[in-house]
């Protein structure tokens, strides 16, 4: 369970009191307005800010102490999820070394994760060659390769066109239906809490509700 | 999705161990207060030996003495007429070339108008020497065509200098701010039936106008604090500034009290301009794009067409032909002087003499040190505000700290020059340290430039990918390695190359502490040039002049990579 618990936070004028508990296995949809603080979320339980008080735990342990790499968590940004200057291959081994030291291991079980989100033989592309939808194919390839039981989506398919955002649709369908992580997408589009037949959070007022 | 990665792992796996990482102390603070610490030892504590020895001084006396008013007064004049020269020389030079996006050449004259600051000062000088001087090329047109001629030296011959240097300066931040302007804002003037006169006044012109306070600041300051051209074009007390006075009084006069008097008062000034310079923050004049190489135009072939639609017909023609052929035989005639003149019979004698050979050495490896201690101060420095600016959100804080490295500002070459002669003369033989504290001086000279070329990069860089290396847990040598490296690396390598070349062509630091023993190719130039040599100090100039180049040139190649490396 993801135990967001009493988080109480001041960032610079704006305030906001969480409290909420999501299922290990659960997929979550946050919406609320441009601007009211959605991406707030993510980003605690990522580790990017810290609360002021409160808690923030992952199947009962305190996941605060923790650096924003070593926590449960993998995230598929809403754009920079690339490095411009490193290719497809060297981009997705940066989820598992962070030295990008690449034996032989390393470059099959990237090969399987390219295959799994159909780019095979994208590996010595730069992101520039690939279109905004197979930009975030091989992003959410990374995250695939990086095996963590959160999974957190800002905006994932706001840079994409009807029909590519219904192939990362069905990709993310397959995705949880084999690894079932614990998934919160931060959205402003109300048919993608269909898409994914995700349960809806609403953001307001610096509060999250189940909705 | 391939079965082949079964990794429905236990949640709470994730959770254990490694948490020593988590307290591992974050050492981002440790680089940017070393070099603060550095950078604040090399100037507060000359500083504080002139203090000591302003104590004796009587100002009441000093702010009395004509010779000083007149000095001060002259600094200011010819600083202000060469700001406003500058600046009103630009507009139509950067107007005509950004109304001409596919003038032939269009590239090579932007191009070599960034060169001015490559090109060291001294070198220029000759170049100007040749073609405006007594008998230079203008003169003896001018008297060809029978009219008097004009002598250079004394404000107009420093007048020419400061615009030499600084109108191509401006010209190529105006350009750059014009050709911002956004395209949609053209189609909507086409659309208007805008004329010349409407789209100078409501889309050129403010855009023009939001450079100017930046600009008119930053080339002030330089020509308010130019030392080499005031000290070769300048002519006796009626043409001095108070940078050339500190240097007479110190060399010349060895008058220690007149010395720290002038110091101090060039220090205030300084300080004053600095003040005034943070009012202009948001000015682009010092950034990456302004002195980059433009290799080709990005606008399409489309958008250039729809921008020459405007001015068209055979006076605009004439206009901006003649406009952009002034300018650039401004700049290039001095340095086509220069390339001539210094093919003469004196050439290979001058290469083989040892003193030249010495020199050349010399300057290679002052110039060499000081700009990788200026880049290394710059880099520390950016990587504790880059933490405070982007992670901690403190962007105030890490401006105030970057803010240490423009010291040199407050405090220029020859001030700080002073401040270290006080302070080591009681210790050491100051002339026998000579490279040693032009490096110093050079490296504090280049860093304000270094830092804000890096600046916008490395926090661009920073911006975009920070969250991402944070979750993929890149830190340390693998982000500078595989993240920060390739993304900087053309700016590095612009900044160092900038540096090295700065400190090449410096006549300022080595002017006060070189001597018989120690010389620099610039102070070669300056004594040859002083002593009417003139054969000879023309080849020194090309020597000079090709050092800089190739310095600059192998620099970029070597340490910023191929072109197309990363843009």
């Amino acid at each position: 369970m993801l135990k967001i618990d009493q988080v109480a936070l001041t960032l610079g004028e704006r305030q906001w009191l969480l409290d909420i508990e999501l299922d290990t296995h659960g997929v979550y949809a946050l919406m609320g307005r441009s601007g009211s603080g959605k991406s707030t979320l993510l980003n605690l339980v990522a580790g990017f800010i810290s609360p002021d008080t409160g808690n923030v735990s992952w199947s009962g342990q305190s996941l605060l102490p923790l650096e924003p790499a070593i926590r449960p968590v993998t995230t598929l940004f809403q754009s920079h999820n690339l490095f411009s200057h490193l290719s497809v291959l060297q981009n997705i081994a940066l989820g598992i070394t962070a030295n990008l030291k690449l034996d032989n291991s390393t470059r099959s079980k990237i090969s399987d994760v390219l295959s799994d989100v159909g780019l095979t033989g994208f590996d010595n592309k730069l992101p520039g060659q690939l279109s905004g939808g197979e930009q975030q194919r091989v992003a959410l390839a990374r995250c695939l390769l990086r095996r963590k039981p959160i999974l957190l989506l800002d905006e994932p398919f706001s840079a994409l066109d009807a029909s590519t955002r219904q192939e990362m649709v069905d990709l993310l369908h397959t995705l949880i239906k084999d690894f079932s992580p614990c998934v919160v997408m931060v959205t402003h589009d109300r048919d993608d809490v269909a898409a994914m037949h995700a349960k809806e959070l609403s953001m307001q007022d610096g509060r999250v509700t189940l909705v | 999705m391939a079965g082949s990665l079964n990794w429905r792992v236990k949640p709470e796996s994730h959770v254990q161990g490694r948490s020593w990482l988590a307290t591992q102390a974050s050492a981002w603070w440790v680089s940017g207060v070393v070099a603060f610490g550095i950078i604040m030892i090399l100037t507060l504590s000359p500083l504080i030996a002139m203090v000591v020895q302003a104590g004796s001084i009587d100002w009441t006396a000093v702010l009395s003495n004509t010779y000083i008013q007149r000095v001060v007064q002259f600094s200011l004049t010819q600083a202000l007429f060469s700001t406003a020269l500058s600046l009103l020389f630009a507009i139509p030079v950067a107007l005509a070339l950004a109304h001409r996006p596919r003038f032939t050449g269009r590239t090579l004259i932007v191009n070599l108008f960034s060169l001015s600051l490559v090109i060291p000062t001294i070198v220029a000088i000759y170049g100007i020497v040749a073609v405006f001087g007594r008998t230079g090329w203008f003169n003896t047109a001018l008297t060809f065509i029978t009219l008097p001629s004009v002598p250079l030296y004394g404000l107009t011959g420093i007048l020419i200098a400061h615009v030499f240097f600084n109108m191509p300066l401006a010209t190529r931040v105006m350009l750059v701010s014009l050709e911002s302007i956004p395209a949609t804002n053209w189609r909507l003037a086409k659309q208007l039936g805008m004329g010349p006169y409407a789209i100078f006044r409501f889309i050129e012109w403010p855009s023009i106008k939001s450079q100017l306070p930046g600009l008119a600041v930053l080339i002030f300051t330089l020509c308010f604090t130019s030392f080499a051209i005031v000290m070769t074009l300048g002519g006796g007390p009626r043409a001095t500034t108070i940078e050339v006075a500190i240097y007479q009084a110190l060399r010349f006069d060895f008058d220690i009290s007149l010395t720290v008097a002038l110091a101090a008062i060039q220090l205030s000034i300084c300080i004053a301009l600095m003040g005034l310079s943070t009012l202009f923050r948001q000015d682009n004049s010092l950034s990456f794009t302004a002195y980059s190489a433009q290799s080709q135009n990005d606008h399409t072939r489309h958008y250039q067409r729809l921008l020459s639609s405007f001015w068209t017909g055979s006076i605009w023609n004439v206009l901006h032909v003649l406009t952009i052929l002034l300018a650039t035989m401004f700049v290039l005639l001095p340095l086509l002087a220069l390339i001539i003149s210094s093919f003469n019979e004196k050439l290979l004698p001058v290469l083989a003499d040892p003193m030249t050979i010495q020199a050349l050495l010399n300057t290679t490896v002052v110039a060499l040190i000081s700009a990788v201690l200026s880049l290394t101060l710059a880099i520390s420095l950016l990587i504790s505000t880059r933490h405070l600016r982007i992670r901690l959100q403190l962007e105030r804080t890490g401006q105030w700290l970057q803010l240490i490295g423009n010291v040199i500002l407050v405090l220029p070459p020859l001030v700080l020059g002073t401040g270290l002669f006080l302070l080591l003369r009681p210790f050491a033989d100051v002339f026998s340290l000579a490279l040693v504290l032009v490096i110093i001086i050079n490296s504090l000279m280049a860093l304000p430039f270094v830092l804000r070329l890096l600046d916008a990069p490395i926090m661009q860089s920073a911006n975009r990918y920070d969250r991402l290396m944070q979750a993929l847990g890149i830190r340390g040598w693998s982000r500078w390695r595989w993240i920060d490296w390739p993304q900087l690396r053309r700016p590095i390598a612009l900044s160092l190359a900038l540096a090295t070349t700065l400190s090449a062509g410096d006549l300022s630091a080595i002017a006060l502490f070189g001597s018989e023993r120690v010389r620099t190719l610039p102070l070669l130039l300056y004594q040859r040039m002083g002593s009417y040599r003139l054969d000879e100090a023309a080849v020194t100039a090309g020597i000079l002049l090709v050092l800089c180049l190739v310095l600059f040139g192998s620099i970029q190649r070597v340490v910023g990579g191929a072109k197309d490396a990363e843009n």
